[in-house]
């Protein structure tokens, strides 16, 4: 019995991590969308559903193979960010940010009514790359995708650090989004950088958003709005403008709702019900702004007199 | 000597504001000019008109082209802008922003010039992890001339550079301008509140009155000139 619930324990923290993964990655793509154009992008979600939805199109329609879809999805995802970056964000970047907060629910919206216009709203099957087989180590039940999930998050993670990190255009993106002023004094082209910000996002949000339909076992035109919550709770709970953080947060939400749920069936927590899940993510929101605005791993906001 | 900068009619406002009145100016190659005035006077906005910082009518000319375009623009052309009050990217690392300052190069040598240009501070050879952000009010400076120096400039612009800082610093500061100058035939305008420091460093100087060249001459000249001194410099 102790065995039994110790496999059933670090099964959940699996798939918890894998879940949690996929909160991570929509989390970046948000920080790094507020970091540089200063707002949440509420579209993110369905940008993310979109890419899904070409990557489905490319497998099911056309015939190509799961690996070469998902890096041309990533590479449409990609050009689709800078574009909608260079067409809609950019006219209405100077001024308040409520209108380019507006412009993205607007983007919302008419990307989900594009989805359906062109795809129909009934669910569709995009399978995972990893199968449906389970591996069992040492009594810990397993699934291939979840490791898969999370093998392939953990990999855009460190790409992505690689990138800020180490490279040239990583180190003007990041320029460019806490300084733009002091960015162009240095020669650094910031509306571009704005609209690469865009793209990166973008194709976080394809990697979310191709990892979830076979997680969710469907491809809907609405599954990726209570991840884009997760992944607004885990970019809240890190701190908004701390990548780390949203790498952090996210894992930390996928396992503590996966906790959660399995400690509801022994007894404790027994109201906890799958219903709860949400409304969970949304209280650790509230609660990380008021306890702790900035997050773990944000920093104070210090406004210089 | 041959005319690296040339200001003409250079005019600049902040909205209904008009700051400048028609600024003409040049610096020859290997010059250090300074620009003088007082608060309000506008020497911070012609800084920031050359650069593009601020939008600007007139005609602004390095090495006889003439500069169209924002800030990114006059980058590439080849002129370093140290903004008032520091201009260092305060989340980043020390080298970071060296490395930041050498963006608009293609060439292979920036290790070297990250070299070359801590000999000049050697402090930062031991912080190059450190967040310029916890650097000190005078470190924040040296790196931000460090940082323009990595462009390997044709013309340096130093905004107010003393502001805020420690008399010592400021000595410092300006030793290394000096030595720049004679070393590296660097050619440097500097807009400076400190007319006594600014002078003592430069061959020529402007002093600007409410937006207009009030007068002009050698720095040798205006140090001496009595007159010139209560009435424009305040020392």
């Amino acid at each position: 019995m102790v065995v039994a619930a110790f496999s059933d324990f670090m099964q959940q923290i699996v798939s918890g991590l894998a879940a949690g993964g996929i909160y991570a990655l929509l989390a970046l793509a948000l920080v790094i969308i507020h970091r540089s154009t200063g707002v949440i992008n509420f579209a993110q979600g369905e940008m993310a559903t979109l890419s899904a939805y070409i990557a489905w199109t490319l497998i099911a329609h056309h015939g190509w193979n799961y690996w070469l879809a998902f890096t041309a999805t990533l590479a449409i995802s990609f050009g689709g960010g800078v574009l909608i970056h260079r067409g809609v964000i950019r006219p209405v970047e100077q001024g308040s940010v409520l209108r380019i907060v507006i412009v993205t629910i607007g983007l919302l919206v008419a990307i989900n009514g594009f989805i359906v216009w062109e795809w129909g709203g009934e669910p569709q099957l995009l399978q995972g790359p990893f199968g449906s087989s389970t591996y069992d180590l040492h009594g810990v039940v397993v699934s291939a995708n979840d490791i898969g999930t999370i093998l392939v998050a953990v990999a855009i993670v460190v790409l992505l650090w690689l990138l800020f990190r180490f490279t040239k255009i990583g180190l003007a993106l990041r320029a460019a989004a806490v300084n733009p002023e002091e960015a162009r004094l240095v020669g650094v082209r910031v509306t571009w950088m704005l609209a690469l910000g865009w793209g990166l996002a973008a194709t976080l949000g394809a990697v979310a958003g191709m990892l979830t339909a076979p997680a969710v076992f469907a491809l809907d035109p609405n599954m990726m709005a209570p991840v884009l919550i997760y992944a607004f709770a885990a970019a809240v709970l890190g701190g908004i403008d701390s990548p780390i953080g949203a790498v952090v947060g996210g894992l930390l939400l996928g396992v503590l709702l996966n906790m959660l749920s399995y400690l509801s069936q022994y007894g404790a927590f027994g109201w906890f019900t799958e219903e709860l899940r949400l409304p969970a993510a949304l209280l650790i929101i509230l609660g990380t702004l008021l306890v702790r605005p900035q997050g773990i791993f944000g920093k104070p906001e210090v406004k210089r007199v | 000597m041959t005319v690296l900068l040339e200001l003409d009619g250079l005019e600049a406002r902040y909205g209904p504001v008009q700051a400048l009145h028609g600024i003409s100016l040049t610096v020859a190659e290997g010059e250090v000019v300074a620009v003088l005035g007082a608060n309000g006077a506008g020497k911070t906005t012609t800084l920031r008109a050359i650069s593009g910082t601020v939008s600007r009518s007139g005609t602004v000319q390095l090495e006889g082209k003439t500069l169209r375009g924002g800030p990114e623009v006059a980058a590439r052309a080849g002129i370093a802008h140290v903004p008032e009050g520091r201009g260092t990217f305060v989340d980043l690392t020390v080298t970071e922003n060296l490395r930041l300052g050498a963006y608009t190069r293609r060439d292979r040598q920036v290790k070297d010039d990250i070299r070359r240009v801590t000999e000049y501070f050697p402090w930062m050879e031991e912080r190059r992890g450190q967040r310029a952000g916890t650097l000190s009010g005078g470190e924040q400076q040296m790196l931000a001339l460090g940082r323009a120096l990595m462009s390997r400039p044709k013309l340096l612009l130093l905004d107010e550079p003393s502001l805020g800082l420690a008399p010592m610093i400021v000595r410092e500061f300006f030793r290394i301008v000096r030595e720049l100058n004679d070393t590296e035939g660097l050619t440097v305008l500097v807009v400076e509140q400190d007319a006594r420091i600014a002078l003592s460093i430069s061959s020529r100087a402007y002093v600007l009155e409410v937006g207009r060249v009030a007068l002009t001459g050698s720095s040798e000249e205006l140090r001496r000139d009595e007159n010139v001194r209560r009435s424009y410099l305040g020392y």
